[in-house]
């Protein structure tokens, strides 16, 4: 595709434009209503943090902003496209610069862990050397080099997300959705995983939308920053979160709050009060 | 169940728009990986490895079944031939039957029962754990990375099993006439190709290509309409043979109309 056509208008873009945009969007499945007049957008450079209990429809959201799914009401523009009025077709290329991390992982399982990552990279043809050296590059970001002739079988939950995550990040995405990194893993391994997420906010300033029902690695990312030359996250200041980091709840499928790590903890919404408690 | 006069004809309803739909959906997934035939990527890697899986896995079964098809008609047919004093044509009436029908419908049933079961759950078990969304995600097509590259190999590979059936079989029929039933070998063989027009072994070659294409998309079909978890790839992959075998022979009856009406044999 037009790969470097595209490029240097990305540089020209002003840095606050908004990567997603969803407007009034609703879906649901076989009559049950899941998201009701959803609203909301993340800006370049920014990293959105989607709250909510088990079955809300976060997964649900993430896909529609892959254009995975369609809404039955609204629009959802990306880059600015309108997605929600593309045809299938025609999303296959916007794709390319969107980086997913399922759920579950969701690795083909038929493929070695290097084929996994490199999945995307023999679609688009890059010659053999480059794919070798950047498939490297993504599993070594994630701690993983040891593993490339390994089928994802073979791997346990925590290394399959991290698989996951060097597949979403090899193609130098614009846009990462991540679902869940951490659900279902233990408190280390997850904090392993939010580090990765730090590093590449901090790293490679990558837009972000991050999904989870753990408050506490949602604070975790909200009140760190990566240290490069120590290669690990450390804590913010006292006081102070990421600027670039917010926050979005979702309840019983409508947007409950949307603003800053600050107006979350001082919110007097009972909702959130309980949520947050 | 209760019954209230009123929900019988509701459910009948939402039974057919179902049905419906599902006709629709199966039409859209064969048009659109129709469509992607000759555009590119071609995946032709992807062909082989499945020309490779459906075509010489397949090869076993089809001789086993070809050989005691054809054996079972010349028994059958010497039987009923020898009241009639015309024990000779033994051969014509085996390679009519293999050629016309058997082969290509017994064939089409064997690689059925294996191959559209195999991609109703293969599909099946990618779409239950995302991984079909993880390939529309990653920026491939799964119409053209998985489901045409199922086709042309299923179409291809089912048109030689066909031929490979049908020698075998007629082959098997000429072992039992000779060695069981003490009939004249060259006489056998001799009806068997004389009395064959051009007419059937095009009705014979014809049925495969469309027996390929419906086992191929139904079990694609299946595979990718998959809903809830293990039970249903469990389900989908029971229905795509079952559907598969029935729109076979269902086809099978519609194209001999047709070619009996073109050719008038
Ligand atoms: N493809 C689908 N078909 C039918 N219903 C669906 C589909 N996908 C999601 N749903 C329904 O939408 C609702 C929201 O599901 P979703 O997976 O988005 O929840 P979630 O917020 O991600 O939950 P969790 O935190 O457990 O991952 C659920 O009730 C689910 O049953
Ligand atoms: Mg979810």
């Amino acid at each position: 595709m037009s790969q470097s056509a595209v490029a240097p208008e990305l540089q020209e873009r002003p840095p606050r434009d908004p990567v997603v945009v969803f407007e009034h969007v609703s879906i649901g499945f076989e009559g049950k209503q899941v998201l009701q007049d959803i609203s909301f957008s993340v800006r370049h450079g920014e990293t959105r943090i989607l709250l909510g209990p088990a079955g809300v429809g976060k997964s649900v959201l993430l896909k529609l902003a892959d254009g995975l799914l369609r809404p039955d009401e609204g629009r959802i523009f990306v880059f600015g496209e309108e997605i929600s009025a593309m045809q299938e077709k025609d999303l296959y290329p916007l794709r390319r610069r969107i980086g997913i991390v399922f759920q579950e992982s969701a690795l083909f399982d038929s493929l070695t862990v290097k084929d996994n990552v490199a999945y995307r990279l023999k679609e688009e043809r890059v010659p053999e050397e480059e794919i070798q050296q950047r498939v490297t590059e993504a599993l070594r970001f994630v701690e993983l080099e040891h593993t490339l002739d390994k089928f994802p079988s073979e791997l346990s939950g925590g290394m399959r997300r991290r698989v996951a995550i060097a597949r979403a990040i090899v193609s130098r995405p614009d846009l990462l959705l991540y679902d869940s990194p951490t659900g279902g893993l233990d408190p280390i391994t997850s904090t392993t995983i939010i580090e990765l997420v730090v590093k590449q906010r901090d790293v490679y300033h990558t837009t972000s939308l991050l999904v989870t029902h753990r408050l506490q690695d949602a604070f975790l990312l909200a009140s760190h920053r990566f240290n490069k030359e120590a290669n690990q996250m450390e804590p913010l200041p006292e006081g102070h979160s990421d600027e670039q980091t917010s926050f979005m709840i979702l309840n019983e499928g409508r947007l409950v709050f949307d603003g800053s790590t600050h107006d979350l903890v001082h919110s007097d919404d009972p909702f959130l009060k309980r949520y947050l408690s | 169940m209760k019954m209230n006069g009123i929900m019988p004809l509701t459910t009948l309803d939402r039974a057919a728009k179902k049905m419906v739909g599902a006709v629709q959906e199966y039409a859209l997934l064969s048009g659109r990986a129709l469509g992607n035939l000759f555009r590119r990527p071609l995946y032709g890697a992807d062909i082989i490895t499945q020309a490779d899986t459906i075509g010489v896995g397949s090869i076993p079964i089809v001789i086993l079944t070809g050989f005691f098809t054809g054996g079972v008609l010349a028994l059958q047919t010497s039987a009923s031939l020898s009241q009639f004093g015309a024990a000779g044509m033994t051969g014509q009436l085996v390679s009519f039957s293999m050629i016309k029908e058997l082969g290509p419908v017994l064939t089409s049933l064997m690689v059925s029962g294996r191959n559209a079961s195999g991609m109703a759950s293969e599909l099946g078990s990618m779409m239950v754990t995302e991984q079909i969304d993880a390939m529309r995600a990653l920026g491939t097509d799964p119409l053209k990375k998985l489901v045409m590259p199922r086709i042309v190999a299923t179409i291809i590979m089912l048109f030689f099993l066909t031929i490979i059936s049908d020698v075998v079989g007629i082959s098997g029929g000429g072992a039992v006439a000779v060695l069981m039933l003490g009939q004249d070998s060259s006489q056998y063989f001799h009806t068997a190709y004389q009395a064959l027009r051009y007419a059937d072994l095009i009705q014979g070659l014809v049925k495969p290509i469309f027996f390929g294409f419906i086992i191929a998309t139904i079990g694609c079909y299946y595979g990718m309409s998959t809903r809830g978890g293990t039970q249903g790839v469990g389900r989908s992959t029971t229905q795509a043979v079952v559907a598969a075998s029935v729109f076979i022979i269902a086809t099978d009856f519609i194209i001999s109309r047709f070619m009996i009406g073109i050719f008038g044999r």
